[in-house]
């Protein structure tokens, strides 16, 4: 089984690890998480990391009343059940092609999806976040047709590219299932998909919320 | 390094008189023994319970509720971790008054969920973070966090599925937490900061750069080099 070759890097996987990130950027990269068992270890480290900083964060004196009002809830909140072992069909289960947590967005049947056309080979499709309305970034399935590639364009911000079947080439080299391809302004990024066409979920990066200027975001495989 | 040389500081093991608060109901009691086998993981303060003994690590409080829904290791845990939650959540903006509801939420949480916990895999506080973490995401900014399903057949396995024996990997794990800890105490002070800011402040590294007016490529080799060295600390086994 390959593993990916494109990774997050240390430091969005920590703003992963600290919870800094929105829903959508977060979404990328848990399921880069799903096919990257090397960054998967990366963030359980990052996660002791955190373990490390809450011990030894200094206290907050709590009210006295605190303890006695959480051990009178007690009973209201019964432990709850360990999640049941999946019981394993007598056949291997066939690998779906979406990985969680990415499945619990847009399903197993992504035909089923409200697809648009962007133009030819070239298909689009919103993914609903759970957070409130207008939240920071914007993530999307997006289909590409082989060779299919959008016009030049430039854009802002910081996007992720996390390819989910197929393959498509830019600046930066071939991306296949897995990899994750973080790009900013800086990069000049011209992807062009593989051969054998290529399935990827795109997020567009609200990160810098704060400053105003980088407000305006551009996906560069929609917004051109 | 060596398992001699990866022993906590005393300064460690000593038990720290500013945690004895959290706990109101016993009076502090200082451990008669020292804590030969497991010094990192001691208790930040003892409840000196006379029935389960003044030496349970915050692992074994955690293990005691999770199979017995053992209330007197609850306390503990509580007296140890709420003023330490609190003042997370602070630093995540919540007022005194949200902090102190969020951490009973917190803590409840942990009530519930402690069957699952596996020292194995995480030290109590690294446990004890991820659900305060989700929590807030959850409560403070109204998202879900998506995360992987550990059994969902689309999770590529990693490449070695080798695991030794659970009672080992329990060790191993509390004292890569040891190790992890007194090599965040040398980090420079710099890249310290920022690892601070980067936990705590619920913003990404890009922000904190903005914000600080420190340039994103400093923001970024200092995170890197800080996470090169605690994950050193980790993975250097005896």
């Amino acid at each position: 089984m390959t593993v990916p070759t494109h990774h997050p890097g240390d430091t969005l996987l920590i703003d992963y690890a600290g919870g800094a990130l929105d829903e959508a950027v977060s979404l990328a990269v848990a399921t880069h998480l799903a096919l990257c068992p090397c960054c998967r270890l990366n963030v359980a480290e990052m996660e002791a990391v955190g373990g490390a900083l809450l011990e030894e964060i200094e206290p907050e004196a709590v009210d006295p009343a605190s303890l006695e009002a959480v051990l009178a809830r007690l009973d209201e909140h019964p432990p709850l059940p360990r999640a049941a072992a999946p019981v394993r069909p007598p056949k291997p289960i066939p690998v779906p092609l979406i990985p969680e947590p990415l499945r619990r967005y847009v399903g197993d049947d992504l035909s089923r999806l409200p697809w648009t056309r962007l133009m030819r080979g070239m298909d689009c499709c919103d993914i609903p976040l759970s957070g409130p309305p207008g939240g920071r970034s914007k993530a999307r399935l997006m289909r590409l047709g082989p060779g299919v590639g959008p016009p030049h364009h430039t854009h802002r911000g910081v996007e992720l590219t996390l390819v989910l079947d197929g393959g498509f080439t830019d600046d930066l080299g071939q991306f296949g299932r897995g990899d994750l391809s973080v790009a900013d302004g800086s990069i000049r990024h011209r992807p062009v998909a593989d051969e054998e066409g290529c399935l990827c979920l795109a997020v567009t990066d609200g990160l810098l919320r704060f400053t105003g200027a980088l407000g305006l975001i551009l996906n560069p495989f929609v917004k051109f | 390094m060596t398992r001699t040389a990866a022993k906590t500081p005393t300064a460690l093991r000593r038990p720290d008189p500013r945690f004895a608060e959290g706990l109101r109901t016993r009076p502090h009691v200082l451990p008669l023994v020292p804590r030969a086998l497991f010094p990192l993981n001691a208790p930040m303060q003892d409840i000196g319970s006379p029935d389960t003994g003044s030496d349970q690590t915050l692992e074994d409080r955690l293990l005691a509720v999770g199979r017995e829904r053992d209330r007197a290791a609850f306390a503990a845990l509580f007296g140890h971790f709420a003023p330490r939650l609190k003042a997370y959540l602070r630093r995540q903006g919540c007022d005194a008054a949200g902090a102190e509801e969020l951490v009973q939420e917190v803590m409840l949480l942990v009530w519930r969920r402690a069957e699952t916990y596996d020292p194995a895999q995480a030290s109590a506080s690294t446990w004890v973070f991820t659900i305060a973490r989700n929590k807030r995401i959850d409560v403070l900014r109204r998202e879900q966090r998506p995360e992987i399903d550990p059994d969902d057949p689309a999770l590529v396995p990693a490449l070695v599925p080798d695991r030794p024996e659970s009672a080992d990997r329990r060790l191993e794990t509390q004292e890569s937490a040891g190790r992890l800890r007194a090599a965040l105490k040398d980090l420079p002070p710099e890249q310290a900061e920022l690892l601070r800011l980067a936990y705590f402040e619920d913003k990404p590294h890009s922000v904190i750069s903005a914000e600080r007016g420190i340039p994103l490529g400093t923001v970024k080799s200092r995170l890197r080099l800080a996470m090169e060295r605690l994950r050193k600390a980790l993975r250097d086994t005896a």
